[in-house]
């Protein structure tokens, strides 16, 4: 039984870890992708194959397996730009992930354009990463944090937007495309559309959407995007901030160090050109060449298709799931309006409770606050469990889950 | 441990029904710790008489595990010698509760009333007793715990 969109067996048969067993002879279903994804054979090769035969490091040496290495490395940012349809290689930059992006803009633009009494906007949905920072800048400043609210569906209130908006106050408003824990997809462009009219930047939280939905950077017509490579079947320690060219010529640096230089004097130092301002010392280049080969993967089975897998995926959940007695589930009915992760909480039992039990029965999922302590508040719990599908997962695994999760009730006597 | 052997019906009761939940006005000991990894809260107040303990209350929101044992904990050392709880080792309580071989992530959920426990008789031996040398020992003591 498989999904119409994808051939699952090809695929699983990409994923090595998915022959293991845990629990001595359970096989793993892991549903934990939300947090990070499996990788799939193409990529462990990659990064193994740069060890083997072209490790060096980049940009300066002229012997051949630098050149090699060099390339590689230069190549995935081609593959990233075209990925999500960015207009120039140079607006992308590497990190670590989407934490150190946003991190990268809270420092690098934040201090020279926000002031005392400006205010930052961003949602009752986010990441600590996304939330985090802004606190960070707004003590620092002097200037106030404000909340577009969550809806009983789960969906962003876009009024409070409009609200914080006319006040004139607003520098920017950040948000993430898809919530972690809702699976809500954002109405991004009609955000950013309301935000340009009234010249205000935008920040988007890519790091549940790049993975999992078509991502057009020129139609969203934002300013920051973040995202990060384990999370689409990358190596974990690289992700991507892309920005506009015009901000990043006017940001200062965020490490100073090698390779972000043109010139440097006794007390005075001159920046390299675009991005390599923003990648001061030696770099992941391993994981980077390895997160093309993600890339390519996920090229080759298109991201319409990934999308119209998960979507049948985690309709076929949803249905088996509403059906259980005693459960609560969060986020949007309508799949439509989101991606592959489901909250829930099953009666009285405590998510950690839930996953300990499921675990023994081969399933990963995550339970607790997901990074989302401000969420938690709002949805009045102070955690769910989650599970979260990508493109390896089937409707059987779906099965054995409920089943497991049938046999918990059991336990705790629901 | 399988699930079968964590969550018994003992376990299930006191989660459910929680023996000494609540606050004590004004307490002798007062002490909250929350576990960051799963976000587990609880606070414990004890009043302490002629060297024992006279009242102890909890309360929190967490995992069975960690709300049973918690419920536990207060039952264990209610009227008992201040001495005797001092001495409460990390296995005299995880033999209390039936759950000798719980896995390193969920011993946190179980030990962390304990941690609370000997945090706050750290607090009261340094600010009530002012027994300097007692307290060092417990400060050891529950940085060990996990
Ligand atoms: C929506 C969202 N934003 C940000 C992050 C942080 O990503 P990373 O840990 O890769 O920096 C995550 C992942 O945990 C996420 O789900």
């Amino acid at each position: 039984m498989q999904t119409s969109f994808i051939n699952i067996e090809s695929i699983r048969n990409d994923f090595p870890i998915l022959k293991r067993k845990v629990h001595k002879d359970k096989a793993l279903v892991y549903l934990d992708n939300a947090a990070t994804t499996q990788k799939p054979i193409q990529v462990i090769n990659a990064i193994s194959n740069y060890y083997l035969t072209y490790n060096s490091n980049i940009h300066r040496a002229v012997h051949e397996l630098a050149e090699e290495a060099t390339l590689a490395y230069e190549t995935t940012r081609d593959k990233i730009a075209k990925f999500i349809n960015a207009k120039n290689r140079e607006e992308i930059v590497f990190v670590r992930g989407t934490t150190e992006a946003i991190n990268l803009v809270a420092y690098a633009w934040g201090r020279q354009n926000i002031d005392k009494d400006d205010i930052i906007v961003t949602t009752e949905y986010e990441h600590h990463s996304n939330i985090v920072p802004w606190q960070l800048l707004a003590k620092e400043k002097g200037a106030k944090l404000e909340y577009i609210g969550v809806d009983d569906n789960g969906e962003l209130i876009l009024d409070h937007l409009d609200k914080y908006l006319q006040t004139g106050k607003v520098k920017l408003v950040a948000f993430s495309q898809m919530s972690n824990v809702l699976g809500t997809i954002t109405d991004s462009e009609e955000i950013v559309k309301r935000c340009k009219k009234y010249g205000v930047r935008v920040l988007i939280d890519g790091a549940q959407s790049v993975p999992h939905l078509k991502v057009d950077l020129q139609k969203l017509d934002c300013d920051f995007f973040a995202f990060s490579a384990h999370k689409m079947l990358g190596p974990t320690g690289v992700g991507v901030l892309w920005a506009r060219k015009e901000l990043l010529q006017n940001m200062v640096p965020f490490n100073g160090g090698g390779d972000m230089i043109r010139e440097v004097h006794k007390y005075e130092t001159t920046w390299n050109d675009l991005p390599y301002k923003f990648e001061a010392g030696t770099p992941n280049i391993a994981d980077v060449i390895g997160f093309a080969a993600a890339l390519d993967y996920l090229d080759k089975i298109g991201m319409d298709k990934v999308r119209e897998h998960e979507m049948e995926l985690t309709k076929y959940a949803l249905d088996k799931l509403s059906q259980m007695k005693g459960i609560i589930l969060y986020g949007p009915k309508d799949v439509t309006k989101r991606g592959g992760v489901i909250s829930f909480n099953l009666g009285d039992i405590h998510p950690h409770d839930l996953a300990t039990i499921i675990d023994e029965d081969g399933i990963a999922i995550r339970s607790g606050h997901h990074c989302a302590q401000v969420l938690m508040e709002r949805l009045d719990v102070s955690a769910t469990s989650r599970a979260s599908f990508y493109i390896y997962n089937t409707k059987e695994e779906v099965d054995v889950f409920v089943k497991s999760l049938n046999r918990a009730k059991e336990l705790f006597k629901l | 441990m399988s699930s079968a052997d964590i969550y018994r019906e003992i376990i299930l009761d006191y989660y459910r029904n929680p023996r000494n939940y609540g606050k004590i006005p004004d307490p002798d000991i007062s002490q909250r710790d929350s576990n960051p990894l799963c976000g587990d809260e609880l606070e414990m107040h004890i009043n302490i008489k002629d060297d024992k303990v006279a009242d102890v209350k909890f309360t929190g929101k967490g995992c069975a595990i960690s709300q049973a044992s918690a419920s536990m904990l207060t039952e264990l050392i209610m009227g008992k010698d201040f001495e005797y709880v001092k001495k409460l080792a990390k296995e005299d309580i995880l033999d209390n509760l039936g759950l000798q071989n719980l896995g390193p992530a969920r011993i946190k959920c179980a030990l962390l009333s304990f941690k609370v426990l000997k945090t706050g008789i750290y607090s009261y031996l340094v600010d009530k007793l002012k027994d300097t040398a007692s307290a060092d020992k417990m400060k050891e003591e529950v940085s060990g715990i996990y």
